[in-house]
């Protein structure tokens, strides 16, 4: 019993379909908790007032569009290395959901910035590479929309996601040299002491649960949808073909 | 190898189009400008560094989707596949003949440029070194975007939107570099930095393009 048994197309539906519920109930239960928790009895910041709680949005959707696209580069090395279709098409289904997420981030924190920063959008160096991650989204599933044949457009989009993941890297940290920024540090870390105050952050962690069991469940759910088409158009071209050839036997 | 390279130039230089295309365009790009943002010269004074790179660098995209494009209909791309030369080999000599037939010329038509924007007189000698330093980065990154895009039809859009992303390093520390010298700071650091992403786009770029053409080429 190994994690590769789940290459295989028949198990990886078999078993998506089984945890699927799971994830969409979580992921609702999650998100309805966490934010009439942090919408409604969390108590306003004394310096921002009730705009501090965009933060339950902002927060979980940015960090969920850095690890789909992170998600991504895991999926394309797979595939690169291990030719698993399930992976190819995993990171094809990804992209999408993690465009949304960073439009999500890119626009609650302009709603956010308009109150308190005084304007919708700084060129600071986070806001910066999130437009910059948002661009390097669009071009990849731009080239999976272009080529035709799905084998080609996996190798050259997961290639792209490659070198895309080396110059989104370099590009922050371009951006930093670039300019100095207004943004806040980061509201959560591991390793640090100073973390947002802990009646923000229970909610938080709830929210970022449910986005990250929202996106688990969208991406497995995207990926079946692309399995299903694929071998309902290898049916039809077996089909197609097994008819031409009926033709020339009559 | 060698002979790549001199086959691609004379293609170039003869065939038209190609060569002085892109120098036009950064000509009609710089020209624009002013009108676009109003003659005074205070303005274009601080504006000029960041114009003309961008400029640069939009007229080396301009020529990148021939650069591989034409050597795929006609075959010569199979050809060249089956030679000895390892499609890496190949993709960096298209890219060293890219950037002589376009990023060279662009580099040293930098400073004249720099004088109907109106360049402060310290910017001139570090935005040349800038933009040598610079654009073979521009020529190798466009090469790998031209691999990736060679095998659709109408991927001029395509290529731009995926290469666009690919140049923000390269495009921060050139124009950041230009910037600072002709405010009279200094700019080695950034100069610095810009060299180090040349340098390792020339090192690692080719195999990732080479791969990319190897999967085309299938």
């Amino acid at each position: 019993m190994s994690l590769w048994e789940y290459a295989n197309p028949v198990k990886f539906l078999r078993l998506s379909e089984r945890v699927q519920p799971w994830l969409w109930w979580g992921s609702g239960i999650c998100l309805v908790v966490g934010l009439i928790w942090g919408f409604f009895f969390t108590p306003d910041d004394f310096r921002q007032g009730s705009t501090v709680k965009i933060i339950y949005l902002h927060v979980p959707s940015a960090l969920m569009a850095i690890n789909a696209w992170f998600m991504m580069l895991v999926a394309s090395l797979i595939w690169i290395v291990r030719r698993h279709h399930v992976s190819a098409l995993a990171a094809r289904a990804a992209a999408p959901v993690g465009i949304v997420m960073t439009l999500i981030a890119l626009f609650t924190g302009a709603i956010w910035g308009q109150p308190m920063w005084g304007t919708w959008w700084a060129w600071d160096p986070r806001l910066t590479s999130f437009l910059i991650l948002f661009l390097f989204y669009l071009g990849y599933v731009a080239l999976w929309e272009a080529i035709e044949d799905p084998d080609t457009a996996a190798d050259l989009t997961s290639i792209l996601c490659l070198v895309g993941t080396v110059f989104a890297v370099l590009s922050r940290y371009a951006v930093l040299f670039w300019n100095q920024g207004l943004h806040q540090g980061a509201s959560l870390s591991l390793d640090k002491e100073e973390n947002v105050a802990d009646v923000f952050y229970f909610p938080l962690l709830v929210c970022i649960a449910g986005f990250v069991l929202l996106f688990l469940a969208l991406v497995l759910y995207r990926t079946g949808t692309e399995i299903r088409v694929r071998r309902t158009r290898a049916l039809m071209a077996r089909e197609t073909r097994g008819a031409g050839l009926r033709a020339e036997e009559a | 190898m060698r002979a790549l390279f001199f086959r691609d130039l004379a293609l170039a230089l003869r065939a038209g189009g190609g060569f002085g295309l892109g120098l036009a365009f950064f000509l009609i790009v710089v020209v624009l400008v002013p009108f676009s943002v109003g003659p005074q010269s205070a303005l274009l004074t601080q504006i000029a560094p960041g114009v003309l790179w961008l400029g640069a660098l939009l007229a080396c995209l301009l020529s990148l989707d021939r650069l591989l494009a034409v050597d795929w209909e006609d075959g010569a791309l199979d050809l060249l596949a089956t030679s000895p030369l390892p499609l890496e080999g190949i993709v960096a000599v298209k890219a060293a003949a890219h950037w002589v037939t376009t990023g060279l010329p662009l580099v040293l038509a930098a400073p004249v440029l720099g004088v109907l924007l109106n360049l402060a007189p310290s910017g001139y000698g570090v935005l040349v070194l800038s933009l040598a330093l610079g654009t073979p980065a521009l020529s190798m990154i466009g090469a790998f975007g031209a691999a990736l895009t060679v095998g659709i039809k109408r991927g001029g859009l395509l290529l731009s939107l995926l290469v666009l992303p690919l140049y923000v390093p390269t495009l921060i520390f050139g124009a950041e570099a230009a910037r600072r010298a002709a405010e009279g700071l200094d700019s080695g650091t950034p100069l610095l930095l810009l060299a180090g992403i040349t340098l390792a786009v020339l090192a690692a770029m080719p195999f990732a393009a080479g791969a990319v053409l190897r999967v085309n080429l299938r």
